[in-house]
């Protein structure tokens, strides 16, 4: 009796508002995640003639030599790229917090610029730098007669990958190790523990759960990616043979939709495990009077150690963008350390041939952005505020987005939206801008939606209610008080979005229809085909990365006003 | 959780040593953190540091742990030389504000970590665990984790911790904090019994005076990076050596005045006031002040003569305040305030303000301060 009077009430409170915008992002996500992902997932278990269930699909990859390999090569690229990228932000991170060293924003800073880097455009120039006849191995063969295999077969995609998506790493550990209270590492001290010891007993442990997160992201990351394996020409991974599966047999191979869930069940693993990892642990490692790991004072040899292996780090880590200027500027440069020499006309190349990739891109990946962060921020008010049954399920299938690879997306639009006719035109569904722009955000409202619910869990229930009180409606209280004290996480959700999404090649490069209608990341890849095109595919790269490095900084800087402005001076 | 420490085989093997600190000084860039302390702790005492925060007591205690560095000055533990000692090998055991209790470890792996770090068998390891953990009655719970328990389990933790490496001092840094009210009164009287049992010398960090008063040997009030004092809680009461140690150990009442030469010594002058007598070795025109406690002045409803060796003060009652077993009364004496605490008996009527009140002080209980 009494839970039915409760349900009753709770019924009552609702408002209208909250739910209209809750069926609107369920429409909203039901379509372009949930039904795609689960086309996908049903056509694999589904008889290519008959239509019935079965399992036949799944023995057939299983019993194909070529898709067991690689199965296994994805899985060796991705774990390896982990130790890689792991050995790549230890040091940078451990040195810049736990000791006082100069430069250790600049270097922090650094170490996230590859993230605003197509992986695959490093592809090319790491090749050139790093390749059998790259710059590397031309310089180690003319003086020692000796060349090392970088760049070879799957060497080639951990190298860049861990390269590129290291910051990950280098972003959630620090973040853990700044977390860390000090009193932690010095009651270790003060019970004898010290050096080495200390860190891999108490302060690694301690940063665990930032290390896990980020090495799990680059885990599923590599896992999923498909710009970069293709550009390598290495093709017996698992994601490339979706793609190929689809593009060169057709959507109605059921192999891509296999290998789909394949690497949909991989990711899921992977988060699994990692959550497995903290489970019953306690890290709030942040207590009353905590305040980050005490800096210590290096002795002068250990300075000039820990800045070489920065150097050598901050090095490798740039080398793709150093490559990818070089050969934008480049006239011809095959088998010589350094280009032959310089022009300017791939510039002019880009600018008349490709401008519609610059502009489409700009639309995309903004469209997509706001997308986002109104939905982010929607999503997070709805569970953090209001009492609506069944909210907590709008947070969890948006979140699931993360385990959807973007083949595996673009792969299910095209099964969802390719036989749906556009009005007037007749032309497929699929094909139509828009649905590029969907698919983005789909992919990267995951991490704009963490960003808005952080912001919303920092604003006190208070002030909304002090709002209230002084006779502000709802919508009124959101607008002026909530909206405006979360812009700092609204932002930040908004650049991370779009950032990515101005790269992101995965789900795009199954859905573009044509040439127009193609953001910067297909262009490049287009371009970086051909030997021809390398230069003016640079030139594009290059001006990806100023894009999304302005729109990084502009944020950056807007956020950081906002915050100065409120007096909130941490 | 009311538990007593048991007794234990912990304070085996156990020698007390003492705390020398000699003319440290300390700075963090141009800021002057301690100046030219000195210090001389006994071995097995109980003792504090006391002052508001920012005085430099956290600081020092630090530097004794091996957590910071003096530019001048040494600290010895037990006749030997240890400021070139890192703080991993002092052997000084220290508590933390925090707790600082590791949360990826279990209550046993903690208590046994700087045994391990020390390379002591496994054996004996655990058989030194099992008895510090019993020592603060927590053996129950060994597997848990630290978060999973209160605040005061946490802190007993702690403790078990630092005293199962058998430190040669103890250092408590504000240790009962973090604790509420209840807990705060029971857990210091444990560390005393613990600290009695074990006879371990121990210095203790804090900003609450009653904290210090109720469980420490002796206290060193610190004020602006000096020492201002160092007795027992009674001493720094009874015979403040300046106007800050007074006005930090309990209530004191400072009147402003001029020292003059009257019949037979000196005595105190407020403007236009009745001379109090001041004992000898103040000089007419010594610049200072007259500090008494509440206690020393009694009110006088009888109108008959004020007793031997007490100085008869007319003032106005101001405001009250009705403390239960006392009544604490402002009372304006030409122009200064005074406080006086009245004894209070159910059915008393409290004096109401503004009534004119006649005020009897003890002469001979007054200070006279010159800073």
């Amino acid at each position: 009796m009494t839970s039915l009077a409760l349900t009753r009430e709770s019924i009552a409170r609702v408002r209208p508002g909250p739910a209209v915008a809750a069926v609107l992002i369920a429409l909203f996500l039901l379509l372009f995640l949930v039904v795609p992902v689960v086309q996908v997932i049903f056509v694999a278990f589904q008889d290519k003639t008959t239509g019935s269930f079965t399992l036949i699909n799944f023995a057939d990859f299983f019993r194909n030599d070529l898709f067991m390999r690689s199965f296994w090569n994805s899985f060796y690229v991705s774990a390896m790229s982990v130790v890689v990228a792991s050995a790549l932000a230890l040091p940078l991170a451990y040195l810049t917090t736990r000791f006082e060293f100069r430069g250790a924003v600049l270097i922090q800073s650094l170490g996230i610029i590859p993230l605003i880097m197509p992986p695959f455009i490093g592809a090319v120039a790491m090749q050139l730098l790093f390749g059998r006849n790259g710059t590397v191995n031309l310089l180690l063969r003319d003086h020692f007669g000796i060349s090392i295999p970088f760049m070879e077969g799957l060497n080639g995609v951990i190298f860049v990958q861990s390269i590129h998506y290291f910051p990950f790493i280098l972003i959630n550990l620090s973040a853990s190790l700044k977390n860390i209270d000090r009193a932690m590492e010095e009651s270790a001290q003060n019970l004898g523990c010290h050096g080495f010891r200390l860190f891999r007993r108490i302060v690694f442990p301690l940063a665990m759960p930032g290390y896990v997160a980020g090495a799990s992201l680059v885990f599923i990351k590599v896992f999923d990616d498909l710009g970069t394996p293709l550009l390598l020409n290495v093709n017996d991974m698992l994601a490339p043979q979706a793609y190929l599966r689809i593009s060169s047999i057709g959507i109605a191979d059921p192999m891509g939709y296999v290998i789909s869930v394949v690497l949909i069940v991989c990711s899921l693993l992977a988060l699994w495990v990692s959550a497995l990892a903290m489970k019953g642990k306690d890290y709030a490692t942040v207590q009353r009077g905590g305040g980050g790991l005490a800096r210590r004072r290096m002795k002068p040899l250990e300075l000039v150690a820990a800045y070489a292996v920065v150097l050598l780090i901050l090095v490798l880590v740039l080398a793709p963008h150093i490559g990818l200027t070089l050969l934008s500027f480049a006239t011809i440069w095959s088998f010589s350390p350094f280009p032959d020499a310089f022009t300017m006309k791939h510039y002019g190349t880009v600018f008349l041939e490709s401008g519609q990739y610059i502009t489409n891109t700009l639309l995309y990946a903004s469209l997509a952005a706001l997308l986002d962060v109104v939905i982010g921020t929607a999503i997070a008010y709805l569970v953090l505020r209001t009492k609506l049954p069944g909210r907590q399920w709008l947070d969890y299938v948006a979140m699931a987005a993360l385990a959807v690879p973007g083949v595996v997306l673009g792969i299910g639009y095209l099964r969802s939206f390719y036989d749906v006719p556009m009005p007037f035109t007749g032309q497929p569904l699929s094909g139509f801008w828009l649905i590029l722009v969907f698919a983005l955000a789909i992919r990267r409202l995951p991490y704009a939606l963490r960003a808005c619910t952080a912001a919303l869990q920092q604003v006190s229930n208070s002030l909304e209610e002090a709002a209230e009180n002084l006779g502000a409606t709802k919508l009124r209280t959101i607008s002026r008080v909530v909206v405006p004290l979360m812009s700092g996480g609204i932002l930040a959700g908004f650049v991370t979005s779009f950032a990515t999404a101005a790269v992101e090649l995965s789900a795009t490069i199954m859905l573009v229809h044509s040439q127009s209608d193609a953001p910067l990341a297909y262009g490049l890849y287009v371009y970086m085909q051909s030997a021809a095109g390398r230069g003016p595919g640079a030139a594009l790269g290059v001006f990806a990365v100023v894009i999304v490095g302005l729109g990084t900084y502009l944020s950056h800087v807007i956020i950081e006003r906002g915050r100065r402005e409120r007096g909130q001076d941490h | 959780m009311n538990h007593q420490f048991s007794p234990t085989s912990l304070a085996a093997g156990m020698q007390s040593v003492g705390v020398r600190i000699d003319g440290v000084d300390l700075s963090y860039g141009s800021h002057r953190v301690l100046k030219d302390i000195h210090l001389d702790i006994k071995p097995g005492e109980f003792f504090a540091f006391l002052g508001p925060s920012g005085c430099g007591k956290t600081t020092l205690l630090r530097l004794i742990a091996g957590f910071n560095t003096a530019q001048r000055g040494a600290v010895t533990i037990g006749g030997r030389d240890i400021s070139g000692l890192p703080a991993h090998k002092r052997d000084v055991g220290m508590v933390f504000q925090s707790y600082a209790l590791w949360p990826h470890m279990t209550v046993r792996r903690n208590v046994a970590f700087g045994l391990e770090e020390r390379r002591v068998p496994r054996a004996e390891i655990e058989r030194r665990v099992d008895a510090a953990l019993d020592l603060v009655g927590l053996k129950h719970l060994a597997d848990r984790r630290p978060s999973q328990l209160s605040g005061g389990q946490q802190q007993r933790v702690a403790l078990a911790r630092t005293i199962v490496i058998k430190p040669k001092v103890l250092l408590l840094d504000e240790p009962l904090s973090n604790l509420d009210a209840k807990l705060r009164v029971q857990m210091r009287q444990e560390l005393l019994s613990l600290q009695r049992k074990l006879g371990l010398t121990t210095i203790f960090v804090t900003h609450d005076q009653e904290e210090a008063n109720t469980i420490c040997d002796r206290i060193a009030v610190m004020e602006d990076g000096i020492v201002q004092q160092v007795g027992t809680p009674q001493e720094l009461y009874d015979h403040p050596a300046n106007l800050f140690v007074a006005g930090f150990l309990g209530t004191a009442n400072v009147l402003e005045g001029q020292v003059r030469a009257v019949d037979g010594g000196t005595a105190f002058v407020m403007g236009g006031g009745v001379p109090i007598p001041l004992p000898h070795g103040v000089e007419p025109g010594a610049e200072g002040k007259l500090m008494f406690r509440p206690q020393n002045l009694f009110i006088r409803q009888d109108g008959g003569p004020p007793r031997a060796g007490h100085v008869r003060l007319m003032g106005v009652v101001r405001h009250r305040e009705f403390l239960g077993a006392s009544i604490r009364y402002a009372v304006d004496i030409g122009g200064q305030q005074v406080q006086v605490d009245a004894p209070h008996q159910a059915g008393d009527a409290l004096l109401p303000t503004d009534t004119p009140i006649t005020l009897d002080l003890a002469a001979d209980k007054a200070r006279f301060l010159r800073r």
